[in-house]
């Protein structure tokens, strides 16, 4: 850092360099309470004044700030570098604005790049002001220490009674406290205007009713694979195996409807499925389960064949995917819901009806 | 009248404003200077600089869940369904020149103020700056860190990404399990059941307008308040809870302060031109089918994710009704915890001490031990989720069983603070007796000299002034009225089970290692009254100085000549 050069600790070397110059010990600088009325005096030029009213002024104000640094030859290479920074900033400013001429987007690799010299030569620009900044009020201005009173926050008692007064005696006028019906009145009509706003947004939304319990599949919906919503036949399982998307047909579109209607489905060998599983709603060790989490609603999408774990990869509810996908661990209170299917007469996995109880996370009206 | 250019602008900014007093008495202004009073202006520029890259993003961002096929430029999402939001994002990500660049900085920007707001209100804490007259300041604070995780929220939510859209997944879950009314706020927030087509448009109004003006009107009456109080200080040499010693605005607060705002823009363009953050076109559009796995959500949220995570499967169910424990208590229950208690902790120190002083002069962490204690022991606690929200990542990077972790840490959100608690306040008792010993001993110096009798001594340097009144400045913390634990009858306010509460309270927070008494030079502010009676509780005890012979003695009393 720049700074360290001033020696050690900053605060240590503050005070120390500033010995010997009037003005800047603490206790004459805290001579005058009270804040000074008089316009102050800009120190780089002693003979002029910001507002040019300076013929008023008594001229032996003693100064605040010291007009000079207490090594000028330090601030003289101090005040090169500082000028190298801003050069610096100013060139990468204009290599900024070059470089967004130069460089076109609309390829990965053009923003790529683009990026690179854009945010670059940004990042050089505000750097070198930074820096250039910093170096300046370090090393080229005179270091003060500098020491203000503080004014007592609270009022003081005068000002807290003819405030007391002012209100009692507005109070009084309005006859706020002494006309009741006034008073009560007021209250009572504001509350259809806290109330209104409230019932103005009842629009925003239906009312959720029993839509939570239901999902879009019906008896005799086909499960077509996720993204390429091909329908299933039984045979397309050849041995178990991993984890499968499904959605369902008709459907496949709706983010509204796949929200809850999402379904896994998992080829087992015979006889690994067991209770509580139910075994009627399988097709030859297939089993469909809500692909939506019911701790949270996320997908759960993470099948570990060795385990026979379904592991939902937000919050790591882990279902039992041969055992009615019943909780092992994690926050999920339920079991996913297992979808009721079976073949149509084509022999395309079809859905026997829709779940037998809510999908997702729990709720206050579930039971 | 005078040979200044800016005289005549001067004159007639005066003549309308009757300016010159006040903005004399600006430019007269004194900021006291530390490292850690930057903290807050860190937040400050991230704010500035998510406002400026904001409007910029604003200029191409489109709002809305309207499905579209994208054939843009980033061709392998080329013939893919998504939302506009989520296809304008790409376009701004790649056709617009400094598009990607001002989004990264934007969420940069967004991650740093939320980080910088929680370490200047951690330096608040630990430094006691919350003390009366600042205790309102205190609050808005905690009132702008709530918002920041929720503008947050929503603005990374705007995307329509597969990652941010399984983020509004978990919320409407959240929502859906709150009793009784859960479900009716979660249909009016999506407008229907997840995801609608309104949620994206409602967040962005919420993100770019509500939110930003709340900001902006709590952060302005956050700087006028600090500005009229005026900044507190470190302890220090002339350091007094009347005066503030510092340099003043015109030049030098606003030369280091512009300096500041120039290095946090630098280092947010070299984050957004260097570190690659939140690449929604790596994770895809939403849809709720799917999900990535390892994919984490911003720092600030991982503290809830953890808690969700780490939460064991607790539901009741009754009469036809279910309350979600498993998701209602780690959704509000942490940072319930920590908002509601520090906004009540500078009112509750405040009763168990029975400070009613101004504090203008910062306490050090280490000379409020119980204090500093509480704040770790919290800091341990937000730790334990924060970890636990990535615990798929230990698990994965360490090899450690992904369970394994999560009942670590079960236990560990209830030892770690303990723990934590009982080695924090050892730690700063053992920096007070550090400082007790070099006040009465001086600085060794590595001098080792033998003295004409054989004897070997190492030589110390007296402390100088600076030194001693930063050692010396402590919290004085004023003795409770008596509880009456003998024969006297207990003071009004001490009676009763709730007097004696007080009292156990405050002894804990007013433990301390006593100063020693060469203090008492004038230097010294007048404290150490009151720690006698702590001395006798302290476990170690502590030998009287008066006491001790030696050189660091004579040391000291040279450091008062």
């Amino acid at each position: 850092m720049s700074d360290t050069s001033a020696g050690g600790q900053p605060g240590d070397a503050r005070r120390g360099s500033q010995a010997g110059q009037p003005g800047a010990e603490p206790a004459a600088d805290e001579g005058p309470a009270v804040p000074h009325r008089v316009i102050g005096t800009p120190p780089p030029a002693q003979a002029r004044t910001l507002l040019g009213q300076a013929d008023d002024e008594p001229q032996a104000q003693p100064r605040e700030l010291p007009a000079e640094v207490s090594d000028p030859e330090r601030a003289k290479r101090a005040e090169r570098v500082v000028a190298a920074c801003f050069i610096i900033a100013m060139l990468a400013g204009f290599a900024f604005i070059v470089c967004y001429a130069l460089f076109q987007v609309h390829t990965v690799n053009g923003a790529l790049h683009s990026n690179l010299v854009l945010g670059s030569t940004m990042g050089l620009a505000f750097l070198g002001l930074g820096v250039g900044a910093t170096i300046w009020v370090r090393q080229v201005m005179p270091v003060v220490e500098q020491t203000e009173e503080r004014h007592p926050l609270a009022s003081s008692p005068e000002d807290r009674a003819a405030f007391a007064k002012t209100f009692e005696e507005g109070t009084e006028a309005s006859g706020f406290v002494s006309r009741p019906l006034l008073r009560r009145t007021l209250i009572a009509a504001t509350v259809p205007v806290a109330l209104a706003p409230i019932v103005l947004l009842r629009d925003m939304g239906p009312l959720p009713g029993t839509s939570l319990e239901n999902t879009v599949w019906r008896r005799g919906m086909r499960l077509l694979t996720a993204g390429s919503n091909r329908p299933l036949t039984p045979g397309d399982f050849d041995s178990p195996g991993g984890m499968i998307t499904v959605v369902p047909e008709g459907f496949q579109n709706d983010d509204d409807a796949l929200a809850k209607a999402a379904v896994v489905i998992i080829k087992f060998a015979p006889g690994v499925l067991q209770p509580p599983t139910v075994l009627n709603w399988t097709v030859d060790g297939i089993v469909a389960y809500s692909k939506i989490c019911t701790h949270l609603g996320c997908p759960a999408a993470l099948y570990e064949q060795t385990t026979q774990h379904i592991l939902c990869p937000c919050h790591q509810s882990t279902f039992d995917a041969p055992r009615g996908a019943q909780v092992l661990f994690g926050p999920a209170t339920r079991p996913l819901p297992q979808l009721p299917m079976t073949v149509n007469s084509a022999g395309y996995l079809v859905a026997r009806s829709d779940f037998h109880e809510p999908v997702g996370p729990s709720y206050w009206e579930r039971s | 009248m005078s040979s200044n250019p800016l005289a005549g602008v001067g004159i007639w900014v005066d003549d309308r404003f009757h300016a010159a007093r006040g903005a004399r008495a600006l430019a007269r202004k004194i900021f006291p200077d530390h490292w850690s009073f930057l903290l807050g202006e860190i937040a400050l520029y991230s704010f500035i600089i998510l406002l400026l890259t904001g409007v910029f993003l604003t200029l191409w961002f489109q709002p809305s869940m309207t499905s579209v096929v994208y054939h843009g430029s980033y061709t392998r999402l080329d013939g893919v369904k998504m939302s506009q939001a989520y296809a304008s994002t790409l376009n701004i990500s790649f056709d617009v020149r400094g598009g990607l660049l001002m989004r990264q900085i934007h969420h940069w920007a967004a991650d740093l103020f939320v980080a910088a707001i929680m370490v200047h209100m951690l330096r608040i804490f630990f430094t006691g700056a919350y003390r009366k007259p600042r205790e309102v300041n205190w609050l808005i604070g905690i009132v702008l860190l709530t918002l920041s995780l929720l503008e947050g929220l929503a603005g990374y939510s705007l995307p329509d990404d597969l990652l941010s859209g399984a983020g509004l997944r978990i919320l409407e879950g959240v929502i859906q399990t709150i009793p009784i009314v859960g479900t009716y706020l979660a249909f009016f927030l999506f407008g229907g059941p997840f995801p609608g087509h309104d949620i994206i448009p409602r967040l962005y109004i919420i993100h770019v307008l509500l939110l930003p003006a709340l900001f902006l009107a709590l952060i302005t009456a956050h700087l006028f308040i600090m500005f009229h109080q005026k900044h507190t200080q470190m302890p220090g040499k002339g350091h007094t809870n009347t005066n503030v010693v510092g340099a003043q605005t015109y030049p030098y607060f606003m030369a280091k302060t512009g300096a500041f705002f120039f290095f946090t823009f630098a280092a947010l363009a070299l984050a957004g031109t260097f570190a690659q953050i939140n690449a929604i076109w790596l994770y895809g559009p939403f849809s709720p089918t799917a999900i990535s796995a390892g994919t984490q959500p911003d720092f600030y949220m991982g503290m809830l994710e953890g808690a969700l995570r780490v939460m064991p499967a607790w539901q009741w169910t009754f009469l036809g009704h279910t309350v979600a424990w498993n998701v209602l208590i780690p959704a509000l229950l942490p940072l319930g915890l920590v908002f509601t208690g520090a906004a009540i902790w500078p009112f509750l120190e405040r009763w168990i001490t029975g400070d009613k002083a101004y504090h203008n002069v910062n306490d050090r962490p280490r000379n409020a031990p119980t204090r500093t204690a509480i704040g770790m022991s919290v800091v341990a606690f937000y730790g334990v989720l924060w970890l636990e929200g990535a615990n798929d990542l230990f698990a994965e990077h360490f090899d450690i069983p992904l369970y394994v972790t999560t009942i670590v840490a079960r236990y560990a959100i209830f030892i770690m603070p303990a723990i934590t608690y009982f080695v924090t306040k050892r730690i700063c008792l053992g920096l007070q007796r550090k400082d007790a010993h070099l006040l009465e001993h001086g600085v060794e110096t590595g001098i080792i000299r033998q003295l004409p009798n054989g004897e070997f001594i190492e030589e110390t340097r007296p402390l100088n002034e600076d030194e001693r009144a930063v050692l010396v400045a402590r919290p004085d913390i004023p003795a409770l009225p008596s509880g009456g634990d003998g024969d006297a009858v207990p003071a009004p306010g001490m009676r009763g089970a709730v007097g004696r509460v007080r009292e156990r309270l405050h002894h804990t927070i007013a433990e301390s290692v006593p100063l020693p008494d060469v203090t008492a030079d004038g230097h010294g502010n007048g404290h150490g009254n009151g720690h006698g009676e702590i001395e006798g509780n302290e476990p170690d005890g502590h030998a009287p100085a008066a006491a001790r012979q030696g050189d660091g003695a004579d040391g000291a009393s040279q450091a008062d000549a």
